[in-house]
């Protein structure tokens, strides 16, 4: 199997959101100003950052749940352009969301909604073969046939979340967005579903965007890890090389505020702790947005982006004064 | 069975230090009646809180960490009720303490800040106002001394612009600011106990950095006394001098931060710690607590973790072990911590023996 070949290109996103600031008038939202990344087959990569930094509107701007604005999203070779591409995109490519309480429809059985996509894409001849396909998916995720005639209400959040996941395997996708699928589950129950993510990976050769806003969890699931801030990359690596030698000023901060669950380490741990509150994207700064709390800004990073560049293999960074600051 | 090292009735004193503890709390047990029947949501709680340090209170949903702050504040719904046990706060039992008197204790000895900073505040009176009733109301500043006073907890919570923050609505200020304000409004009593519940959950990362670290300046600033409740091991362990693990309303193990990390006795605070990704376990698999979370409505008879419990012996599944010394100033209730002490205490026997 070919496992570093590219499965997914993103180059140059752009997802603008038309907010009305007045009568007739309105501002774009940059959600998403010119995000380029891959990802390797069978390989997680994980995205994280703040809230309002952009990183679910990648994700779904990948899936073209929004239509871009701008750039392009190339799977397997191909750009995704059209109905007829997007219709084939769709059957390959799935998402698992945060919320699984919202997220599952109340009045459909937990069968219908496994087997939605199914019934979407037309995948099965006979009623038989839909039964068969839903309590082959349900014990993928550990559930079994007596919870496919129940309800989504009937179901704790973990339960729930396997459910979500079940449908999202329907379609037999190669690549899935994984939107904070465990931020709302309780600890215990977090450990499960992270596993069995990565037991679906491996039994199903899946590739995933994992996003997420805990980095410990997407420390342990990622092979690697971008950051990023209001609606800019700012930084890639391997999950291991960012964790321990975050370059840009923005991931140094990000990685020495998490709380680590170790007395002695916590203790020892020097945070960077920024002052201020991240801009609103509706008025982001202007250059590099991240310069209006970064220690190190100076001119030149108030004129212009700073190119996300390689500085060392497989490690990209988005800041003028990497030289300096490294 | 023979008990080794259960001495039950030392846990259940005060511990250490001469005089009477800030906060005891005593064989806690508050409820919820509900159509469907008794919920106990806190069943058996006990503690004690010293002067000038950190508590943490950590435990999953439905472990009734929140409930036992809520009934030390006596602010339960409508439906919740403390069946029984005491809280005694500087030695004045706070059970069964009529409203008016509650309400000298409540917001002036004891604060309270919660998750969601937005629907704690009235989104209709500016940020001043609501902090100049606050201190007006607790204290015998009138309306001009509340001013300087709501300007003065401003600046203490490092709110920038303090002066205009003061004629500001809350929408106007983002999450971090806003936990800000409600912090300076705790505190604008000077009380003894400040308790959070679940403070930074809300916030992103660098936001609740920046939280943690003005609570744990504060608190060596003004010497006052932290309840922190949190299902995050990560702020426990950043805050906290001393943890207690709660499950399904009753507390499982409790002692010093380093001692519930480095060497927990109950199996589920064991579990709880397996289950988080750490250094120590990067790159292999997680080991996750099996099963799901308890049905209170419909507990077990012995440990309620049994149920969940991969080592759950026999005895575990009819009868609850007691609170038991396994450390200094560390407390659990774990049969199986009795069967490794017996397996030990074996081991050590023909060395001389176990004490009783």
């Amino acid at each position: 199997m070919a496992e570093n070949s590219t499965l997914l290109e993103v180059q140059d996103l752009k997802e603008y959101f038309d907010i009305n600031t007045g009568f007739f008038r309105s501002r774009p939202l940059k959600a998403v100003d010119g995000v380029s990344f891959t990802i390797r087959r069978g390989e997680t990569l994980g995205l994280v950052g703040e809230s309002g930094c952009g990183k679910t509107t990648v994700g779904r701007t990948v899936l073209h749940l929004y239509k871009p604005t701008g750039g392009k999203v190339i799977y397997d070779g191909k750009e995704i352009s059209g109905k007829e591409s997007l219709r084939e995109f769709r059957r390959k490519a799935t998402m698992v969301f945060q919320d699984p309480y919202s997220s599952l429809n109340p009045r459909m059985t937990v069968s219908d909604i496994v087997a939605e996509p199914l019934d979407v894409h037309k995948l099965y001849k006979t009623k038989k073969e839909r039964n068969d396909r839903v309590l082959e998916l349900l014990k993928y995720v550990g559930l079994n046939s007596e919870h496919a005639s129940r309800y989504a209400h009937e179901f704790s959040g973990g339960q729930r979340q396997r459910i979500g996941i079940a449908r999202a395997l329907a379609v037999n996708p190669e690549f899935i967005v994984c939107d904070e699928p465990v931020s709302a589950l309780d600890v215990s129950i977090q450990a499960q579903v992270i596993n069995m993510f990565e037991d679906l990976q491996e039994k199903l050769k899946l590739t995933y965007l994992f996003i997420a806003h805990d980095l410990l969890v997407v420390r342990h699931i990622s092979n690697r890890i971008a950051v990023m801030y209001l609606g800019k990359m700012v930084e890639l690596a391997d999950a291991e090389e960012i964790y321990h030698h975050p370059l840009h000023p923005y991931s140094r901060s990000l990685l020495s505020a998490v709380p680590l669950p170790d007395p002695k380490k916590a203790r020892e741990n020097k945070r960077i702790v920024l002052s201020g509150d991240i801009p609103s994207p509706l008025n982001a700064p202007s250059g590099c947005p991240f310069r209006t709390r970064c220690p190190h800004a100076t001119e030149q990073c108030a004129g212009s982006m700073p190119a996300f560049d390689e500085v060392e293999k497989g490690h990209f960074v988005a800041c003028h004064r990497i030289r300096e600051i490294g | 069975m023979t008990s080794v090292n259960l001495r039950k009735d030392e846990a259940e004193t005060p511990r250490a230090g001469n005089g009477v503890p800030l906060l005891a709390v005593r064989d806690l047990h508050t409820s919820f009646f509900t159509d469907a029947g008794e919920v106990k949501a806190v069943d058996g709680v006990s503690f004690t809180l010293e002067r000038g340090k950190v508590l943490g209170i950590v435990g999953e949903s439905g472990s009734g960490k929140s409930v036992t702050a809520y009934s030390i504040m006596q602010i339960l719904a409508p439906t919740g009720k403390i069946v029984s046990g005491s809280i005694r706060f500087n030695g004045q039992e706070l059970v069964g303490l009529d409203e008016k008197a509650m309400r000298k204790v409540r917001g002036n000895r004891i604060s309270i800040i919660f998750q969601d900073p937005m629907t704690s505040l009235n989104p209709t009176y500016t940020i001043g106002h609501q902090l100049e009733e606050a201190i007006v109301l607790h204290t015998n500043r009138d309306g001009k001394e509340a001013k300087a006073r709501a300007l003065e907890m401003l600046k203490l919570v490092n709110v920038n612009e303090p002066a205009k923050r003061l004629k500001q609505y809350p929408y106007e200020l983002s999450g971090g600011m806003r936990q800000r304000v409600m912090i300076a409004m705790a505190l604008a009593c000077e009380p003894d106990i400040l308790i959070a519940d679940e403070p930074t959950t809300a916030l992103d990362v660098t936001i609740q950095a920046q939280i943690l670290e003005l609570m744990q300046d504060l608190q060596k600033q003004l010497g006052i006394a932290i309840i922190m409740i949190t299902h995050d091991l990560g702020v426990i362990a950043q805050l906290c001098d001393e943890v207690i693990v709660m499950y399904a309303g009753s507390v499982c193990e409790r002692g010093t931060a380093d001692a519930i990390f480095y060497e927990p006795a109950h199996e589920y605070t064991k579990g709880l710690i397996r289950s988080i990704p750490r250094d120590e376990n990067n790159g292999q698999r997680l080991e996750p607590i099996t099963g799901t979370p308890i049905d209170l409505l419909n507990m077990p008879a012995g440990c309620p973790f049994a149920p969940r419990c991969d080592h759950a012996l026999k005895v575990c599944l009819t009868r609850r072990a007691e609170e038991m010394w396994v450390g200094e100033d560390h407390i659990a209730r774990c049969w199986n911590y009795v069967r490794e002490q017996a397996e030990k205490g074996i081991a050590t026997l023909e060395g001389g023996g176990i004490d009783g």
